[in-house]
Formats: C-alpha cells, sequence, structure tokens
C-alpha cells in the first residue's frame, strides 16, 4: 500500500494541513511520498520522499501544470492512493488528476471503515461509505479529520520535479479580505448570527445579546454572504478562527466550515429550533428554540 | 454566444433525514426541494451574461433528476435562462460523480458552449467533483469555487475564494468551465410575470441512456445517520426556564458571568 501525498504551499509556507495527510498515511499504514510545489527552505519533516517542484515556476496556482507535475510524479511512484486535503488547492486539483488516470475519487474523508472511505453528507447529518471500484484511487481529506499529534519530524529525501508544460489560466497574485476594526481572536465572548435568525433587520437583537453578554457579535458565512453582517466578523475557514470562553451561536446550523473556526472554544452554546442540527454534535448546551423568541428572554435574564 | 449552466434540485437542508429502504440513499418521501444553493448563484452569474453580451445568446439550463427536478428548472427559466434541458433519470442517485459528469460532458461536446457555470459542490453530496470533471472530459479550462467574475471579449476575470479571506486572482479565456460559490453575486427572485413567461419556454427532456456511455468508478456502501456525540446537554420547554437553565449552567460552567 503506497500513498502519495499531495502537500500544499500558501504565499511561500508550507500549510499545516499537509501533516494531516501524512497522518491520514499513518493510520492506513501505508508507505508515503509527498509531493508539493513550494519552495526548498520550508521542506515537509517527513521520513520519506518528497518531489518538490518550484513554485516560482509553476506557480502556486496553477491547475494545468501542478496536474501535468503530478502526474509525472505518479507514473515515477505508482501510488495506491493518492491524497489531497479538501480545501480550494484540493477539490480543485484532485479531480483533474482522478480524470487524467481514469481512476475513482472519494471527496472529504472523515474516516476509514474496513476499507471503505467515510464521507458526509447533506450538512453532515448523514454519512456515505464510499468504496472506489478502481485499483486506484484519489481521495481528499476533510480539514482536521485526521490530526497530527506531535511536532512534525523527519529528513526527507529530495527530488525536484520540473515541467515545460503551458497552461491555459494565468495566477494573478493574491487579493487579502479588507481587516475591518474587529478582532474577533481576541474577544473573551462572541455572540454569533446565522442563516436561522432570518433577516438583516434581525441581526440587531443577536447583537443587543452580544452586548448583554459584554462580547463581540459574529456571524456565519451566508449572513455574511448576504450582506446583513461585515466580512470582518466572519468565524469559519473563510473567515476567523476563534477560540473565545464561550461561544454562542445563534441559528447557525454547523456546517463544517463554521465548526472549523470555533470548535476551540472553551464553551459553545448554540440556539437552533433544529434539533438536529449538526451545531448540537459539539455544542455544550443545545437550547432548542427560536432564537428570535430566545434571545430577548435571554437578555431579560442577563440585565435582570 | 453559448451559455450552459447546470443544476441540481436538493431537498432543504433542515430536513430530518431518514435512511431509504435501499440504503444508500435518503428517503424522499416528505422532503421539500428547491435549487441547490451555489446553483443559484451559477444561474444568476450565466443570466447576468447573457444580459451583458446581449444578442441572440443561448443560455440552456441543464438538470439530471426525476420529473420532479422540472420545478427547479423553471425557476431557472423564470431567472432568465432561455431554455431547459432535462435529462430523465430515476436513478439518478446511484450515479457517481464521474458518471454525472460524463452525463453532462457527453450533452455539451460538440454544441460549442462559450461558457459552462456549475455550482462548486451540491449541498447534499458535497463532493465538488462534477464541475472541474465537466471542464477535464471537454478539454476546457476550469476554475473553481469562484467569488467574482467578469467577461470581455472572450478574456475572462475571476477570483477563487481560498482560506482565511484570501481569494486569487486568475485569468482565462472563453471557452471555459467556472464554479460558482456562494456569495459571487446576488442571485434574483424570479418576478410573477417572468414566471409566468417560463411556463412558456422549452423544456425539452432526454432519457438518461442516450448520454450515459460510462460506468462508475466509486460504489456507495451504505448511507447512515452519524452516532450523535454524547455529552452535549440539551434543554427544550419555554423561553423564560430555558433562560433560567442557561444562565444557571453559564454562571457553573463558564467564568464568564459573574
Amino acid at each position: 500500500m503506497k500513498a502519495l501525498l499531495v502537500g500544499e504551499y500558501r504565499e511561500g509556507k508550507l500549510l499545516a494541513s499537509s501533516y494531516e495527510l501524512v497522518a491520514f498515511a499513518k493510520k492506513l499504514g501505508a508507505e508515503m511520498a509527498l509531493f508539493v510545489v513550494g519552495n526548498e527552505s520550508q521542506l515537509p519533516k517527513i521520513d520519506g520522499k518528497v518531489y518538490l517542484a518550484d513554485a516560482a515556476q509553476a506557480g502556486e496556482y496553477n491547475p494545468d501544470l501542478h496536474k501535468q507535475l503530478l502526474l509525472d510524479v505518479i507514473a515515477k511512484e505508482q501510488p495506491d492512493t493518492v491524497v489531497f486535503s479538501h480545501s480550494s488547492y484540493g477539490w480543485d486539483l484532485a479531480p483533474r488528476v482522478a480524470a487524467a488516470l481514469k481512476v475513482g475519487q472519494v471527496s472529504e474523508v472523515v474516516d476509514v471503515v474496513d476499507g471503505a472511505f467515510i464521507v458526509p453528507s447533506c450538512n453532515s447529518k448523514l454519512r456515505r461509505s464510499i468504496k472506489p471500484k478502481t485499483a486506484r484511487c484519489v481521495v481528499t481529506l476533510q480539514a482536521g479529520a485526521f490530526s497530527f499529534s506531535g511536532e512534525p519530524a523527519g529528513t526527507p529525501t529530495l527530488e525536484k520535479v520540473a515541467t515545460a508544460g503551458t497552461a491555459r489560466t494565468e495566477f494573478g497574485g493574491y487579493e487579502v479580505a479588507e481587516k475591518g476594526g474587529v478582532d474577533l481572536t481576541k474577544a473573551q465572548i462572541i455572540v454569533s448570527a446565522g442563516r436561522g435568525v432570518g433577516k438583516k433587520e434581525n441581526v440587531e437583537i443577536i447583537a443587543k445579546l452580544a452586548a448583554a453578554f459584554g462580547g463581540e457579535l459574529g456571524a456565519s458565512r451566508p449572513v455574511v454572504d448576504s450582506g446583513w453582517v461585515d466580512h470582518s466578523r466572519q468565524v469559519g475557514t473563510t473567515g476567523q478562527t476563534v477560540s473565545p470562553k464561550l461561544y454562542v451561536a445563534c441559528g447557525i446550523s454547523g456546517a463544517i466550515q463554521h465548526l472549523a473556526g470555533m470548535k476551540k472554544s472553551d464553551f459553545l452554546v448554540a440556539i437552533n429550533k433544529d434539533k438536529d442540527a449538526p451545531i448540537g454534535e459539539v455544542a455544550d448546551v443545545l437550547v432548542v428554540a427560536d432564537v428570535l423568541q430566545f434571545a430577548p428572554a435571554l437578555i431579560e435574564r442577563l440585565k435582570g | 454566444m453559448k451559455i450552459l449552466v447546470c443544476i441540481k434540485q436538493v431537498p432543504d437542508m433542515e430536513s430530518k433525514f431518514k435512511i431509504g429502504t435501499e440504503g444508500i440513499w435518503y428517503n424522499e418521501a416528505d422532503l421539500a426541494w428547491r435549487m441547490n444553493e451555489y446553483d443559484e448563484y451559477a444561474v444568476e452569474q450565466a443570466v447576468q451574461l447573457k444580459e451583458q453580451v446581449g444578442g441572440d445568446t443561448d443560455l440552456v439550463v441543464l438538470s439530471i433528476g426525476p420529473e420532479r427536478v422540472k420545478e427547479t428548472m423553471k425557476k431557472a427559466l423564470a431567472m432568465g435562462c432561455e431554455r431547459g434541458v432535462h435529462v430523465h433519470d430515476d436513478a439518478y442517485y446511484k450515479k457517481d460523480p464521474f458518471e454525472i459528469a460524463s452525463i453532462i460532458a457527453e450533452y455539451a461536446k460538440d454544441q460549442g458552449f462559450d461558457l459552462i457555470f456549475t455550482g462548486m459542490q451540491s449541498q447534499d453530496r458535497g463532493s465538488a467533483q462534477v464541475g472541474i470533471l465537466v471542464g477535464e472530459l471537454l478539454g476546457l479550462p476550469a476554475v473553481s469555487t469562484i467569488v467574482d467574475f467578469t467577461f470581455a471579449d472572450g478574456a475572462i476575470s475571476v477570483k477563487r475564494e481560498l482560506e482565511g479571506g484570501l481569494k486569487a486572482l486568475v485569468k482565462l479565456q472563453a471557452p471555459a468551465l467556472v464554479t460558482c460559490q456562494l456569495g459571487l453575486n446576488t442571485p434574483r427572485y424570479p418576478t410573477l410575470p417572468n414566471i409566468m413567461k417560463a411556463k412558456k419556454k422549452e423544456l425539452t427532456s432526454v432519457p438518461v441512456g442516450d448520454l450515459l456511455k460510462v460506468e462508475e468508478m466509486v460504489k456507495v456502501e451504505k448511507m447512515f445517520v452519524p452516532e450523535k456525540r454524547s455529552g452535549g446537554l440539551v434543554l427544550e420547554g419555554d423561553v423564560k426556564d430555558l433562560a433560567d437553565k442557561l444562565v444557571q449552567i453559564l454562571k457553573e460552567k463558564t467564568t464568564v458571568l459573574k
């Protein structure tokens, strides 16, 4: 059993998520090699082969070239499984590689049971158990599902790879979200509004609840996308990652992208009228109620 | 100009899901169906592009599934798509992402679409594979997870959403495929006159057998409800009592309330 791991660099830095791929390979008991487009100054600390393509030449986002580089390495390594993070990089590149190899792909794997990959479905309310029918397969791993414990250590055997291919897309650099005035990472208490608040006007009652707690207002992605709350208050994968003493999730169903941004909170209260909402899985306390009715009652109680 | 937008009908994610009798999919009885959220942004962007380039732009909406998916397709038509192609497949849930992508590619090949829009993933399966696979099968450059799209004379500029608030700027040339992320635009609500007009728009059905030429690459063994993580306290009842109970708990378990 041999796994080829596809690591990730962003703005010249090796992403820590690359080690989650290592944890996955270890769990499978697989022999591993790692492919990454990055630079030599930050090599992954693993005992094994590392194929490195220079990001200065191949670019950090260049699917055509990255695919070609990876296919060359796959031809050489002959792995049974090609492993990506289920990230903006991984979910973009993995299907291209699967299509070129004519093999099956299983996305967002959270576990492996008896050789079958377990993946979430319907906002994590359900799971599916999937087996590839092809001898070789491609998988992407849910962020945080396979955690790497301890400090990465190891000395890789480095092999540099390059390709002379041409690309059909042109990467024009990164755009950083404008920083608002709010740094939620320092907040002790965060009260976040989710889609369940219903409409923009209702955000005010959540803001009042945050004030009654002496905390900051946060928000989930749909609320920010709808323009109800500024992006600087977004908690989750594409927003801020927070770890307050108390996190109150109001009308937030608990999509993995949101959970990734707040699961390190010391104490998590979820207010949701859906008793089966996935947020209930991680909450210390789930209050089953309509947040628009419950929030005023709680504000009243906090004031009294 | 020719534009294709691919959409999926999915259940409301707030539904209470049960496993169906075959054990590989959810029970579809009593579910409320709607357009996959990501696809609403794809439809909106396709309609905006049609409005921008004008002329006799052909904007086709495609969906795969049983008879009921036509209802969701009518919404896309009411939003501004010109005509619909319904790939009739009652066993759609047994198809893996490769089969779904192959069906779409088989339909789209040789038709000369300048742009293909899809959602970046579906809400029920969330594989995020189908759009990119369609691009690969058709030999088109594809960019996933876009949150900004501009088009001028065949030149496409997009922003890809990455993690932590970062976006990547990417340029490419049509013909191309893009997969749409939430927040790309503001999907319009169909107006009543447009809903009426949509009823007269062309909506053809094609049996899936005409387009499916491949076999699945992965097999779903079972679908199941995950075990509930125990430990969390569930409070139910009158809101005033709930507020009292919660404050009591917070005083005991945290240091944030005096």
